[in-house]
């Protein structure tokens, strides 16, 4: 019996995790079943991946800046910047489309240097920068452009925001072969990266993780990978984004959760007074999180313009706040100093999966701001509940 | 009849598991000033928020006989309005307002919700003359100092036709000049027959302008002498205060001193946002290997502004002076720096400046040192776990595991994880400030242990402590701190509670400058 109660009490710990995985699968099964079957089709998944890929790419650099207690309004601006910089470079100064992307990543990081140094080193509220950046970098990219619109890219360049990797099957398998080889592979060094904390933590007795509750979490999320695995391989294989996508969220999920960069973001949104006279460089890391921040939001523009294959004055308006939005669906603290990377992935996706699975039903533009309004607010809502039940401080 | 204004009657106060106040007793004479002292902690304060409704009637044990009426104060409000105002020790005013507009904050000269700004401001300008100060009454209070300030407090009191003004150290944050102008003006209220009721470490003070004087020690009255019929030495308030039994409260430790490891010469820092002030003036200090060193000092001396302006320049404006280690000059002038010349500083404010509370035991125990705990910027988080385990065990630290968020733990077991992550970093010298600050008797035991094992680990460690039989029973040596000045430095066989308190209430000698 006292297993089942401590069973019981570990999921209450866990509550906001297992919140936010039901959460997303029930929309899920709710779409699935309002569109009669359409959510689910290995088409539409795969549109899915690509069509939200830039709104889940900023939300990984978003939260990284939410967790150090900041935010970003102009990541939206940005990312219609170096798009704009992007068709500029290869279509009027004829620089080749390889060199222009990295071009413009460059183009992000000078945008990090000169907000990060206002925000850490000046001392200005990263609100007020970010605010101003919103409206600078807006007009940088009409200028840039001339108020035109660029129009069209390589076909390589293309391929970033819409291409997929090569069939190795030639088109004539049921499953094409890579994508297959991709997701098994992934599931297996998940499931044998799983075994192997669980092993560590056991090993130093600090593990309070119930084994039925480990083997259910390890079996869903392979499940998980390779029912989404089968979706696209039955479809036209694996979109470049999301190789992109995936590495983006291992490494920052990593760098977050293990690296002396990422404990010094979570103590510095924990307590920025404790961080500073533990001899934590914390105008540094500030300034650094922005630079990244920037170098992310660029990427996020290259991606968005070579999907539409367009550069456009009016790109990325209020991705910031959709990115924002995943962040704190995630389980972020506006506070700072709480927050995960998978957190805002999966708030992302759930955003995602509004956006699609209104529009599939023809629900309008209104009413889908409206119902995402509503699913941020529970969703923070359900945290504050939370930490009130739990006694917190 | 009688000629006292008020009286409070065996007052008992209660906070869970602590006795503030012990039947205390205190008459005051209208038309008087009237001092409290006692040591930090003492009840004080308590006694002061007591009487002005701040812990509401009800709430504590006793009866208060305000101009022979019984009163029963249920918040500051009521006793505002019978004539009772309180002036905290941090001002309550706000910066982007004017002076005027803070004396009459919710009390404002008004009409039918409008506000009649000839009449606020030339009332306000009739109270500043009263207290003489003549600035201009739409001035912003941020653009005065904070001697000014205190003015302001006090003109804003006596809008409210106040019968007994009571403050709360009211010269810890001024600077000499002010303060002699501060206690000219009360006894300038006192000509008009107000009376005031001050809360004072300062002896001196005491001496230059109370009437009675009243001693508090451990939540209980002591004793209330005449300033004026009683011969009342400074000594004698001094015995009052501190004349209690030390006991064995203490671990046995005999110390083995070494070779000098950190040496502070010169030290010279202005107040952060009051560039005129020097907090710390011409300090000298060191401590050896093995020693541990006190610094005794009352709240607003200027300990911790010295130990956070060494430690990194966390603390003040226009820093100056020289930090010799093991013989040495090096520069601590950033956090970093001062943690690898071998530094450490555990803050007195555990909770604002010492933890991450919402995250877990080992990270706040390997944040300082996660480099020894990484390979090319990666962190072992088993290895973590290991040294976090480690320090729980050895250092005794009670939570169900090292993943217990710092948050949940009690004073003392958080003050232990402070101390552990200091103790990862490995320094030679720690300055612990106000170590067993809100931590209850048994782990201040257990701390002091920690103390002396720290000292025969070889390691320099500086006690900065408010409670001086804690200092008398650990250290080796003492400093006196007096207005940001080192006023001795007092070797373990001459540490009495008198004599280091004398030092911590006057200058040694006075400057003849």
């Amino acid at each position: 019996m006292s297993a089942f109660r401590s069973a019981l009490n570990y999921l209450g710990s866990q509550l906001r995790q297992v919140g936010l995985i039901i959460a997303l699968l029930a929309i899920t099964i709710f779409f699935q079943i309002a569109t009669s079957g359409i959510t689910l089709k290995p088409i539409n998944v795969s549109n899915l991946i690509v069509q939200n890929s830039y709104i889940l790419i900023l939300a990984v650099g978003m939260v990284m800046v939410i967790i150090a207690g900041h935010i970003d309004l102009s990541v939206g601006s940005v990312v219609a910047f170096v798009g704009a910089m992007a068709g500029v470079m290869i279509t009027q100064w004829n620089i080749p489309w390889w060199a222009a992307i990295v071009l413009c990543l460059g183009v992000g990081a000078v945008v990090g240097v000169w907000q990060g140094f206002w925000i850490a080193y000046f001392g200005i509220p990263a609100f007020i920068v970010t605010l101003a950046g919103m409206l600078t970098f807006r007009g940088l990219t009409q200028i840039a452009l001339q108020n035109q619109q660029i129009s069209p890219f390589p076909d390589e360049f293309r391929a970033l925001g819409s291409g997929f990797l090569p069939d190795l099957g030639g088109g004539t398998t049921l499953l094409e072969p890579l994508t297959m080889g991709i997701g098994l592979l992934a599931t297996a060094l998940l499931v044998a990266q799983g075994i192997r904390s669980r092993l560590a933590r056991k090993k130093y007795d600090v593990e309070d993780e119930p084994f039925a509750w480990f083997i259910l979490k390890l079996v869903f999320t392979a499940g998980i990978i390779l029912f989404i695995t089968y979706l696209l391989a039955s479809y036209r294989g694996t979109p470049i984004v999301l190789v992109v996508l995936g590495l983006l969220t291992v490494v920052y999920a990593a760098v977050m959760a293990n690296s002396v960069f990422g404990r010094h973001v979570y103590a510095i949104g924990g307590n920025l007074n404790a961080a500073a006279l533990s001899g934590i460089k914390t105008k540094r890391v500030t300034f650094m999180l922005f630079v990244n921040m920037g170098v992310i939001s660029a990427l996020a523009g290259l991606i968005f313009t070579a999907q539409l294959n367009l550069a456009n004055p009016k790109a990325g308006d209020g991705f910031e706040l959709d990115a924002i939005a995943a962040v704190f669906i995630g389980g972020a603290a506006v506070t700072g100093g709480i927050g995960t990377v998978t957190g805002a992935i999966i708030g992302g996706l759930i955003i995602g999966l509004l956006n699609n699975g209104m529009s599939i039903l023809g629900v309008g533009t209104e009413y889908q701001q409206l119902i995402k309004g509503l699913v941020l607010l529970a969703a923070v809502a359900f945290d504050v509940y939370n930490k009130r039940r739990s006694g917190g401080r | 009849m009688t000629t006292n204004i008020l009286e409070m009657r065996s007052i008992t106060k209660t906070f869970p598991g602590v006795k503030a106040l012990q039947d205390v007793s205190l008459a005051v004479q209208r038309g008087h000033i009237h001092a409290i002292c006692g040591e930090n902690g003492a009840g004080k304060s308590t006694l002061m928020k007591v009487l002005s409704g701040v812990y509401p009637a009800g709430t504590y044990d006793g009866e208060i006989v305000f101009e022979n009426e019984t009163v029963a104060f249920k918040s500051i409000n009521e006793s505002e309005a019978t004539g009772v105002v309180i002036i905290h020790q941090e001002l309550a005013l706000s910066p982007f307002l004017s002076i005027a507009e803070n004396i009459f904050l919710g009390n404002e000269q008004q009409t039918n919700g409008w506000i009649d700004w000839n009449k606020t401001n030339l009332e306000a300008a009739k109270l500043l003359a009263r207290v003489g100060l003549r600035d201009n009454p739409i001035t912003k209070v941020r653009d005065i100092g904070v001697g000014k300030q205190q003015l302001v407090e006090i003109a804003k009191a006596l809008s409210k036709e106040v019968k007994l003004l009571i403050l709360d150290e009211p010269t810890a944050a001024l600077n000499d000049e002010d303060s002699a102008h501060l206690l000219d003006l009360m006894k300038h209220l006192k000509g008009q027959g107000i009376t005031s009721i001050m809360i004072s470490h300062k002896l001196n003070e005491i001496k230059a302008v109370a009437d009675e004087v009243t001693i508090i020690r451990d939540g209980k009255l002591i004793e209330t002498l005449d300033m004026h019929t009683d011969e009342i030495s400074e000594e004698r308030i001094i015995k009052g205060m501190v004349g209690r039994d030390l006991g064995s409260r203490y671990p046995d430790h005999t110390p083995h001193i070494g070779e000098e490891l950190l040496r502070v010469e010169d030290w010279n820092v202005y107040h952060p946002l009051d560039h005129q002030r020097k907090v710390v003036k011409d300090a000298n200090i060191s401590v050896k290997a093995g020693e541990i060193v006190g610094i005794a000092g009352l709240m607003g001396a200027g300990r911790t502004e010295l130990a956070m302006s060494v430690f990194g320049h966390s603390y003040g404006h226009n820093i100056s002076g020289k930090v010799y280690k093991n013989g040495a000059l090096v520069d601590t002038s950033t956090v970093a720096a001062a943690i690898d010349h071998g530094l450490a500083y555990a803050t007195e404010d555990r909770k604002r400046y010492g933890l991450n509370l919402i995250e877990d035991i080992k990270r706040n125990i390997s944040l300082v040192s996660l480099r020894k705990i990484s390979k090319r910027g990666w962190v072992d988080s088993n290895q973590e776990i290991v040294v976090a385990e480690g320090y729980r065990k050895s250092m005794n630290i009670k939570a169900p595991s090292v993943e217990a968020l710092a948050g949940k733990l009690s004073g003392g077991n958080q003050q232990k994880v402070v101390l552990s992550k200091w103790m990862f970093s490995d320094p030679d010298v720690l300055i612990l400030d106000e170590p067993t600050r809100g931590i209850d008797v048994g782990a201040k035991y257990e701390i002091y242990g920690i103390i002396n094992k720290l000292a025969d680990d070889g390691k320099g460690v500086i006690v900065i402590s408010s409670e001086l039989p804690e200092l008398i029973g650990i250290c080796d040596r003492i400093y006196t701190i007096f207005e940001g000045r080192i006023t001795a430095d007092v070797p373990r066989g001459q540490a009495t509670a008198e004599y280091l308190m004398q030092h911590m209430t006057q200058e040694r000698e006075k400057d003849n400058r």
